[in-house]
């Protein structure tokens, strides 16, 4: 090692992976979230709180049942990226990467569930 | 091997000021909350799903989320949540505009980080008064 020049001890060990195409995907996914989260918090908050007929007969609208599931998909896609930089910063070795497979599983299971849930209602 | 490494780099690289000496900044204190407010919409994700798949379920199983998501500690999840909400989108527009090349010095950093403190507040009031 002693021998080895301090570029070719850097070679491999920083950047210049997949980081460009895991910042780009955060940035695409925050432009549409900021449609999508006011159109959700809107539809969402004008509905919750209602009787169980009235929710089903809201969702079985097209309009508020696409946001929901948009916001589902693009928010769980959003939250996979975010959560993995965090989860890299605090955690090393063998726990990151089962942490990081958890929480990939974590957020396509929800946004599965949610848009199972909304097809169901709106179909 | 990691001794041997930093034994043979010639460089005395300057090490960051660790975390429990730093002096908290508007800058950092904004940015952290960033981080924690994201993470954390988890919680309020997961509660608002479940109530998604109780009212594609049924009357009953609607009745026990409905319950959950309006008794007193649910509205608290979803009332924190919706400030979280706020404040991370605004936390997120001042990262586009930072990763246009904009605002990148501390003072409009900073300003933008009052706006995201108290803008975040006063669009969950008015979010509350619309609703």
């Amino acid at each position: 090692m002693a021998y080895l020049t301090d570029r070719k001890r850097a070679v491999g060990m920083g950047s210049a992976k997949t980081g460009t195409a895991h910042h780009w995907q955060m940035m695409v996914t925050s432009v549409a979230l900021l449609g999508l989260i006011p159109l959700f918090l809107f539809t969402f908050g004008h509905i919750v709180g209602a009787p169980y007929a009235a929710v089903v007969a809201y969702y079985a609208r097209p309009f508020p049942a696409i946001v929901a599931g948009l916001t589902f998909l693009v928010g769980a896609i959003h939250f996979r990226s975010g959560v993995q930089v965090l989860i890299e910063d605090y955690v090393h070795g063998f726990a990151r990467k089962a942490l990081i497979i958890a929480m990939i599983c974590l957020s396509y299971t929800a946004a599965a569930t949610g848009l199972f849930a909304i097809a169901r209602i709106a179909l | 091997m990691a001794e041997a490494k930093r034994a043979a780099s010639p460089i005395n690289r300057p090490l960051s000021p660790h975390l429990t000496i730093y002096r908290l900044q508007l800058t950092s204190a904004t940015s952290i909350l960033v981080r924690i407010t994201g993470n954390a919409l988890i919680v309020a994700a997961l509660l608002i799903i479940w109530w998604f798949v109780a009212a594609a379920t049924g009357p009953a199983a609607f009745a026990r989320a409905d319950y959950v998501i309006t008794s007193w500690f649910g509205k608290l999840v979803l009332l924190g949540s919706m400030l979280a909400l706020w404040y991370h989108l605004l936390g997120g527009i001042r990262h586009l505009i930072w990763d246009s090349g904009r605002m990148l010095d501390v003072k409009k950093s900073e300003q933008f980080g009052i706006v995201m403190l108290a803008g975040s507040v006063v669009l969950t009031i008015l979010t509350i008064l619309i609703l």
